[in-house]
């Protein structure tokens, strides 16, 4: 009981954040938003059992990543954004396809079964995670981080010819 | 009404608990200002503040007054939501991360539920107290950037930079203490550092296991004195050159919920500590042998500290001191009478020892400011990317090998 309500509370919320993160005007109202929706979906991992990964979520996305849109945003002094006319793509094609798209899970939500799932305990103990992460797939793990580090290699190379041409 | 109560004791034990920590927490908060502007006049030569009721004991009542009274302007030009949102986004992150802390051993028996000393005790404490922290910079930057005024930006983005950048020291700081606990769980964490070695050493972390996590404390606390802001690394609200920084557009109550956040994120800071460090609520005595008179120790503390009090106030100068002061010191004599009752001495050792260890901390952190000029903006990114980080790393590595050697 307490559980399906504090889910739709939850969904809710979420789902209005990401509402409000295209509506919004201003960039920093519209990172605010993201922020919401990603606390909402570290609440939703938590009803699921998923206590680890809800942390992370909220360490790295909403910690992290949203404090560097932040800050970006900050320094940038980004102002509000000038609203242009409805374009004729989202009109012929996103229209239609948020209509099939609404329809379909509204057909999916009808049909299938309408209790939430849990995560077995198995993936969710930080234990079980750490030894898949670092035994069983250690090396696409691994390969992850090389591809990361590249990624920083990347934007220190680029921002280093930037200022020795000035 | 206590079947409804038996069977939603869940939901009212929380609810109690959470209200008596909330109240205890603001109380703390307001003397912890008294107690700070009192240690670091006395660094100076100066008495502090000493009008307001006796030794200034009023001071913080004052204060609140005269915040919640004062008027409240809204600078033009703001951005009204996120101006107000910040002030509380701050102290409600504050006051939630000290929800996690577990304060005492022991279970309290409530609506015929046993409920640990402190609201929850989550297996997964230390990651949900470094999410909440991790969140905490939103109220500073927010705040700097919604005021629409030069100073509060610079200071919001001074001092976001600043949190982003020690956080990583701080997380990466305490790994080698979760490696040696292996558990995420604060009450877990503080169980492993029980136990002695060569007879007088507490096994804390930072005396024992394999190998002492000196360096991790060191790590550990130069990044929450700069996590939470505070001198020597306060440029975010460097007077000389922001004015106030990022509250510097903010007044009344406001203002004061930004303080109220920094001495609650100053408070979890040092609980944390003591916990990961200096074994949370271990007495550093042995309980048993020749040892065991030294459960009396915050029975004789209480009673000492009475005493004095009543001395103090019978010499006092004014009326009102030769009155308030005797009876405060009375209520800590019976304090220290209650303490010593057999049914409430094992209930008091935990949370005696735990909140003592927290005091030093906040002790230290007001002589640091009081002592250590602030660092320059440079120095201090220096400090945390080329010293901080590869020496908490480093710390990893270390414990790592230490613990591999020693479990062979």
């Amino acid at each position: 009981m307490i559980v399906t309500i504090l889910f739709f509370a939850l969904a809710l919320i979420a789902i209005s954040g990401a509402v409000s993160l295209i509506l919004q005007r201003h960039p920093i109202h519209s990172a605010l938003s993201l922020i919401v929706v990603m606390v909402a979906i570290a609440g939703l991992y938590l009803l699921l059992g998923a206590q680890f990964i809800a942390a992370v979520q909220i360490i790295v996305y909403g910690g992290a990543i949203m404090v560097l849109f932040v800050f970006v945003i900050m320094l940038l002094n980004a102002g509000a954004e000038e609203r242009t006319n409805f374009s004729r793509m989202a009109a012929y094609v996103g229209l239609p396809l948020a209509v099939v798209l609404a329809a379909g899970m509204a057909w999916w939500a009808s049909t299938g079964s309408q209790s939430l799932p849990t995560l077995s305990g198995e993936v969710t103990q930080t234990h079980a995670l750490a030894m898949m992460l670092f035994q069983e797939y250690a090396f696409p793990f691994e390969l992850t981080s090389i591809l990361v580090l590249i990624a920083i290699l990347g934007a220190l190379t680029l921002a280093k010819r930037e200022s020795g041409q000035e | 009404m206590s079947d409804f109560l038996a069977q939603h004791s869940l939901l009212f034990s929380s609810v109690v608990k959470a209200a008596i920590l909330i109240l205890m927490a603001l109380t703390a908060l307001a003397y912890l200002t008294w107690f700070e502007r009192k240690v670091v006049a006395h660094i100076q030569s100066r008495w502090g503040p000493y009008r307001a009721g006796p030794h200034g004991l009023l001071q913080p009542l004052a204060d609140g007054v005269k915040f919640i009274t004062k008027e409240d302007p809204m600078p033009l030009g703001v951005d009204k939501f996120v101006f107000l949102l910040a002030p509380f986004l701050a102290l409600s992150l504050a006051l939630t991360a000290l929800g996690l802390i577990p304060f005492g051993p022991q279970t309290i028996t409530l609506f015929g539920r046993a409920t640990p000393l402190g609201i929850t005790d989550l297996n997964l404490g230390l990651l949900f107290l470094f999410a909440l922290t991790s969140l905490g910079v939103y109220g500073v930057a927010l705040a700097g950037w919604a005021s629409n005024s030069k100073y509060p930006l610079l200071g919001g983005l001074r001092s976001s930079a600043q949190m982003v950048s020690y956080e990583l020291s701080l997380t990466l700081s305490i790994v080698g203490v979760l490696l040696m606990a292996g558990s995420f769980s604060l009450r877990d964490i503080i169980n492993a550092q029980q136990g002695w070695q060569l007879h007088f050493l507490p096994r804390w972390n930072i005396f024992a296991g394999p190998l002492p996590q000196l360096l991790g404390f060191f790590c550990y606390f130069t990044s929450a004195i700069a996590e939470t802001n505070r001198a020597p690394f306060d440029l975010a609200e460097a007077e000389q050159e922001l004015v106030g920084g990022f509250h510097t557009e903010y007044s009344s109550m406001k203002f004061a919920m930004f303080f109220m956040a920094e001495y609650g994120n100053m408070i979890t800071v040092s609980c944390l500590a003591t916990i990961l460090f200096f074994g949370g609520w271990l007495s550093p005595f042995p309980g048993m042998g020749g040892w065991a008179w030294t459960r009396f120790i915050p029975a004789v503390v209480f009673l000492i500290a009475g005493i004095s009090l009543i001395i103090d106030g019978i010499r006092y100068t004014t009326i009102y001191g030769r009155i308030v002061l005797p009876i405060l010191g009375l209520v800590l004599c019976g304090v220290g009478a209650l303490v010593a009752m057999p049914f409430a001495s094992s209930y008091a050792q935990g949370p005696f020892w735990f909140l003592t260890k927290v005091l030093i901390f906040l002790f230290i952190y007001v002589w640091v400011r009081g002592t250590l000029p602030r660092l320059r903006y440079d120095q201090l990114m220096g400090l945390g990317w080329k010293v901080l980080l590869p020496v908490s790393l480093a710390n990893v590595v270390l414990t790592s090998l230490a613990l591999l050697v020693a479990h062979r």
